[in-house]
């Protein structure tokens, strides 16, 4: 059952005000422009042990991704393809709002939105994950933890596990029997078969104003959020509308021309990556330049 | 299985309908003695029967907001409502349509009115055909009217479909399940305000703006049948 949410965190009224003084004002709190994203930084392959791992600091939000392959059964509807799972932990650590249980329907949402943008598209070659057709393949798990909570988990989760998806590379196996499938992770050669990259772009909506990358003293005072997820060819690959207000016609068009725009930023950022993965990939997680 | 045509040669969709048709509507309200509103939505094959309870008392009792009520909204399909029997536990699915469909209502609901109070959504999906979450949203609305709670406005819910390269209104399950894109839409009419918009599946910019007015113009004949729904019921009332 969905409740109206009762335990946000507390925002002074001062701050709050002061928000939307500066708001009408064309300013934010941060001192951004309403179409920038905060700072973002990226540490690529962090997790040694998993198959492929990011993490990715949005302004204060923290997410780590880890992907995890194991063999199992395909979906019996779907026989020749490997198996797809994304799920989202939003643990105590992260916001004195948690509370330590199973997923609630925010960390649900969450990772069944990513996952629709990532399924819907083909941008994993699912099909190129089998083992032993209709019998066994690899089972993917994609885990995002978030770490630290300062609004807009959702384009902080997609973006890592995008990049965690990219530096996933596939253990060794040596099918024995069907019932035998030896699997060597200390082996890991082949990249993950990619179709392409999809970003998201959350826009907050607070009357007519369109805030790229919500912050969370900022998601606690606006109308709504939409969410898009673009891929790499611009077209839209997934939406959703969160939040307790209603949106006008003419503010979905703007928010819909803003989203592709900066969905081009993500898009070129992602690819810098790829390009230089040595410059993003850290010796520990232990530095200055990530908490500090 | 194969995918059936869904587009065939003249144009018309897999059961007949042209692409902007929506299905058969059927609606009733206060089908149900012991809520204080109910509502029973059909759209076409898709059967939804929706209970509203409340404004009445908050409990446990931290969940109170003391400047208005809280509401609790419950998704949810009956075992035998697909052709494979589903769970009765509550799947990531159905928490997360619960959570949209709150959202929605919550953008039209005077909660401010009841402050310490609780108003119950119970959304039971008696038969899945297509745009359950839809057909559950414009039943809740209704069920919400029925129980005399003020509103801004109703909400009319109808999903747009792609399927074979067209744009489709009021999808139907073989549309969703072989077409290209889902696009769920709940619609305030009155207020021309959209309280719903989910999209599941691959479209260009073109094709969601054009989804969107297709969708609008569906939920607005939806709300006009919802608001004669009610007029039925009440005027009638009045009348006596």
């Amino acid at each position: 059952m969905s409740t109206t949410p009762t335990k946000q965190p507390v925002i002074p009224t001062i701050k709050r005000e002061t928000i939307l003084r500066l708001l009408k004002r064309g300013e934010r709190i941060d001192g951004r422009k309403f179409e920038d994203y905060r700072n973002i930084w990226i540490a690529v392959n962090p997790i040694p042990k998993a198959e492929g791992s990011a993490l990715v600091k949005l302004g204060n939000t923290t997410v780590v991704t880890g992907i995890k392959l194991e063999i199992g059964a395909p979906y019996s509807d779907r026989p020749y393809e490997g198996v797809l799972q994304v799920h989202a932990e939003f643990v105590p650590l992260a916001s004195p709002t948690f509370e330590p249980g199973p997923p609630d329907e925010d960390a649900i949402e969450v990772a069944r939105v990513i996952d629709r943008s990532l399924r819907e598209p083909h941008a994993i070659r699912l099909e190129d994950l089998v083992i032993i057709p209709t019998k066994k393949v690899w089972i993917l798990f994609n885990d995002l933890y978030l770490l630290d909570h300062d609004g807009n988990i959702l384009d902080a989760g997609m973006l890592s596990s995008m990049l965690a998806l990219n530096f996933t590379k596939i253990p060794s196996v040596v099918v024995e029997a069907e019932d035998n499938i030896i699997i060597n992770r200390e082996q890991k050669e082949k990249p993950l078969p990619l179709n392409l990259n999809v970003v998201t772009i959350t826009i907050g909506v607070f009357e007519e104003n369109l805030l790229v990358d919500p912050s969370l003293d900022e998601e606690l005072i606006i109308d709504s959020r939409i969410t898009f997820a673009v891929d790499e060819n611009g077209r839209i690959v997934g939406l959703q509308k969160t939040g307790m207000k209603g949106i006008k016609q003419e503010t979905f068009e703007a928010a819909l021309d803003l989203a592709l725009r900066k969905a081009k930023e993500l898009h070129e950022l992602i690819g810098k990556v790829l390009n230089n993965p040595q410059n993003y990939t850290k010796p520990s997680l232990a530095l200055e330049e990530l908490w500090g | 299985m194969e995918k059936p045509v869904l587009i065939r040669e003249d144009g018309l969709r897999h059961d007949g309908r042209k692409p902007g048709e929506l299905r058969p509507i059927r609606m009733e309200v206060g089908v149900l003695k012991n809520s204080d509103g109910s509502a029973i939505v059909e759209y076409g094959g898709t059967k939804v029967i929706a209970a509203v309870y409340g404004p009445r008392e908050t409990y446990p009792k931290h969940l109170i907001l003391p400047d208005r009520a809280i509401i609790r909204c419950r998704y949810h399909m009956s075992p035998f409502s697909t052709s494979e029997r589903k769970s009765p536990a509550p799947s990531r699915r159905e928490i997360e349509l619960s959570k949209v469909i709150r959202e929605a209502l919550e953008a039209v609901v005077f909660t401010e009115l009841f402050p310490r109070t609780t108003i119950d959504i119970f959304i039971e999906v008696l038969q899945a055909d297509g745009g359950t979450r839809t057909a559950g949203l414009t039943a809740a609305s209704l069920a919400l009217a029925d129980a005399g709670i003020p509103m801004r406005d109703l909400v009319a819910g109808v999903a747009v479909g792609k399927v074979d390269g067209v744009l489709v209104l009021d999808i139907d399950e073989v549309e969703d399940e072989y077409g290209e894109a889902d696009m769920p839409v709940g619609y305030a009419a009155g207020i021309d305000e959209i309280v719903l918009l989910q999209l599941n599946g691959v479209m260009t910019k073109d094709e969601v703006l054009e989804g969107i007015k297709l969708a609008k113009k569906g939920a607005e004949h939806i709300y006009k049948v919802m608001k004669e729904t009610l007029y039925k019921k009440y005027l009638k009332a009045l009348e006596s």
